[in-house]
């Protein structure tokens, strides 16, 4: 018995062109079963729109015609392609290996309008209402009786039904619309979108991978902190977990410098302005601490606030702190009663702080969406308790915060991930003078020394650096690479390099401020020796 | 006698509450899924197993609360075929999209219907939440393919009620909307024995 089973097995495989006998059915003849108990509705046709009811129209015939053939079909089942219909005789499919499910598909004649007018057609199955059209053909043929018998007939016959006409009504009092200003959340996540390259504007050649990768691992993950700041004297400090290294840029060497006890975590790093080796180390424990770095020794615990310091600017020997508290406390490192003020600038977490290269004013951005600007109080070097500007445009907290090193009173600041943009301000007349949607998260905003440019470190949804032209905002590169949102930037002493933290634990560094080698560089070593000088006086 | 006893019963009344509870969630979840409203407006809530977010503003919810106890009347006089829940851009009046909750009326249990002399149900009613339920992770889930609603929105209900309905104070008639080169796509449907609801959103297909 097994042989004949074997022979006829075989047989059947090398019949090209026989009837499929084992395996699914063919589509044709599926349908040919379901086409009468499919329950289901098109839904378009419930819309009443006169579209959709000649829609229907149109598929009525070629369903016509299809369900002829596919009775036709299951009847003969053979390996003839059938023919069309009357109207189409000697038009015989050319190719006999096609299935006949193929063939039942209709071809419109001449006159019916072929989309897109191709060569060929395609039903568009969710313009025809199959289970309607069949419901009408069906009734045309046994008019004789009335009531569909089938649950799907009933169910189409209430369809049909539903076009008497009804009441439509409406409550008059109305829900509000949405507030004004409001922008839906989804915008985050649907309108990200990748700039053409010929969008930017190009003039010099920036490399598009970074020029060192580095570890930093268990690095935070926080929006809010400032892990990352690089000396005049080219030490790197980060901030990974509860401990701060440096890191000597030019020897590549990696010392630690601090460790912290328990589940404290550092939170912001400062280096005191022209290359001292003093920073200042926000923590978790509310406190400011200083330290020496050169004889890895600390000089002061400096409290004052009641959260977490987030935040650290310097300002000659003052250092100011902004903690989740919202206040910022201006420590002077000099004085016994270090605290020289303490503002309360916020009604939550700082988590930008900066004062202008010219030490005149101190802008602070929060997570109450605020961007503040204090001018210094006279004759000192802190600022004074009251703010001069206060700016609520962006829509999320104000971390990436950035004066131009070259136009006195011009800040740049960047919002979170429900505001997206950078904004430009001219401080000294209060005004925005540009804004740009950046379609990401800003994270950090770095202006570049050497050219009329910023950077800015993005998170979601492609963890990229963009170079912008100022003032016109234009893109000048983006640099991609990091698989995490870029938390921190820090700009070389040269201001060659731009260091970016990741949160995928990846300290990279790109030299995309690269000075063109024809030109002449030697700008302010003496200049940045002086300056060094003299504050190392002021600092005892 | 005593086994017919034990038989969950759901009267008429209890399926319009089913049905109208289900629009509250639905219509709640729609307005909060699309991102109508700021999102800190809204209330979690636990509701079929899951969690839903109502809007938490004193406008909406008397809204929804006047046109659910009017709807929940209608049902029970199986008046209304149809809510549609229409989204409008606030600027230019454009119906950007369309949530349609179609009502059918069903028989119930007839036997049970019989004997306790009133139409009821015999349906279990965790059976009927667990099918809500399922209705409700598709109305989250439809945001995956809905176009971004990027500008203001609102939002209004429109009752498709039989001729025979009076119009009650504060009710007006309605034009009927229209979204062109609309994309319909059904979403699971439930029934409570007693009224089935059919769920399906219509929405301008992306030029």
């Amino acid at each position: 018995m097994s042989q004949f089973n074997y022979l006829n097995e075989i047989n059947s495989l090398a019949t090209m062109d026989g009837p499929i006998t084992r395996g699914p059915l063919q589509r044709w003849a599926k349908k040919g079963c379901n086409e009468n108990i499919n329950p289901s509705l098109s839904n378009s046709f419930k819309n009443h729109s006169n579209i959709n009811i000649s829609s229907c129209n149109q598929s009525l015939q070629k369903l016509s015609i299809s369900a002829n053939q596919s009775c036709n079909n299951s009847a003969l089942s053979n390996n003839k392609t059938p023919t069309r219909n009357e109207n189409k005789k000697g038009k015989k499919t050319p190719s006999k290996t096609k299935s006949p499910g193929h063939s039942t598909t209709p071809t419109p004649n001449k006159a019916s309008k072929t989309p897109n007018k191709a060569d060929r057609f395609i039903p568009s199955r969710s313009n025809s209402n199959y289970d309607l059209c069949h419901y009408m053909l069906s009734r045309d043929d046994d008019k004789s009786e009335e009531t569909p018998q089938t649950a799907a007939g009933e169910a189409i016959g209430r369809a049909l039904n539903d076009t008497e006409p009804g009441r439509l009504l409406q409550y008059t009092c109305k829900a509000p619309a949405a507030p004004e200003g409001y922008q839906n959340r989804l915008r985050v996540v649907y309108s990200q979108t990748k700039v053409p390259s010929s969008v930017k504007c190009n003039t010099r050649y920036i490399p598009q991978a970074p020029d060192r990768i580095l570890d930093a691992p268990e690095i935070l993950d926080d929006y809010y902190l400032n892990l990352v700041d690089w000396s005049a004297s080219n030490i790197l400090a980060v901030a990974l977990g509860n401990s701060v290294y440096l890191w000597n840029a030019g020897t590549g060497q990696i010392e630690q410098l601090l460790t912290l006890e328990g589940a404290e975590t550092v939170c912001s790093v400062g280096w005191v302005q022209g290359g001292g080796s003093h920073l200042a180390v926000g923590t978790s424990m509310a406190t400011v601490e200083l330290w020496d770095c050169e004889k890895i020794k600390r000089l002061r615990v400096m409290d004052g606030h009641s959260g977490r310091v987030g935040s650290l600017a310097w300002n000659m020997y003052i250092v100011s702190s902004g903690a989740r508290d919202g206040h910022i406390v201006h420590h002077d490192v000099r004085q016994r009663d270090h605290a020289v003020a303490n503002i309360h600038g916020h009604t939550q977490e700082i988590c930008g702080l900066k004062w202008s290269p010219d030490g005149r004013y101190l802008a602070s951005g929060g997570n109450d969406n605020l961007l503040n600007i204090w001018p210094i109080a006279q004759g000192q070097h802190y600022s004074q308790p009251q703010h001069i500007l206060s700016f609520n445009q962006h829509l999320a907290a104000v971390k990436g915060l950035a004066w131009c090193p070259w136009s006195a009173g011009i800040l740049a600041s960047g919002g979170g991930t429900a505001d997206r943009t950078i904004r430009l301000w001219n401080i000294s007349t209060g005004s925005n003078l540009n804004t740009v949607d950046t379609k990401s998260q800003v994270c950090s905003i770095v202006w570049s020394t050497h050219y009329k440019e910023l950077i800015s470190g993005h998170g979601y949804a492609h963890n990229q650096l963009i170079i912008w032209k100022y003032p016109t905002m234009s893109r000048v590169a983006e640099l991609s690479g990091h698989m995490a949102r870029v938390l921190h930037l820090a700009l070389s002493p040269d201001g060659t390099t731009v260091l970016s933290a990741g949160a995928d634990e990846t300290l990279r560094l790109w030299k995309c401020f690269m000075l063109d080698p024809s030109k002449k560089k030697e700008p302010t070593d003496a200049k940045a020796a002086k300056s060094l000088l003299n504050l190392n006086s002021l600092i005892r | 006698m005593s086994l017919q006893q034990t038989k969950n019963c759901i009267t008429l009344r209890g399926s319009a509450q089913i049905i109208c509870e289900y629009l509250k969630f639905s219509i709640n979840s729609v307005l909060f899924q699309r991102g109508l409203y700021p999102p800190e407006t809204f209330k979690a809530e636990n509701q079929y197993g899951i969690t839903l977010l109502l809007s938490e503003d004193p406008q909406i919810k008397s809204f929804l609360t006047n046109l659910l106890t009017q709807s929940e009347e209608w049902i029970l006089d199986k008046k209304v075929k149809k809510l549609s829940l229409i989204i409008l851009n606030v600027a230019n009046k454009e119906v950007l999209e369309c949530w349609d909750f179609n009502i059918q009326y069903e028989d119930g249990d007839t036997a049970l219907s019989k004997e306790k002399n009133e139409m009821v149900g015999s349906k279990d009613l965790k059976k009927i939440q667990q099918e809500i339920r399922d209705v409700m992770l598709q109305v989250a889930a439809t945001i995956s393919y809905l176009p971004l609603l990027d500008c203001r929105c609102s939002f209004d209900v429109l009752v498709h009620a039989k001729t025979d309905c009076d119009i009650p104070e504060k009710w007006a008639e309605a034009q009927p909307v229209a979204i062109a080169n609309a994309q319909n796509v059904q979403l699971k449907s439930f029934s409570t024995s007693l009224h089935k609801m059919e769920t399906v959103v219509s929405y301008k297909l992306a030029d």
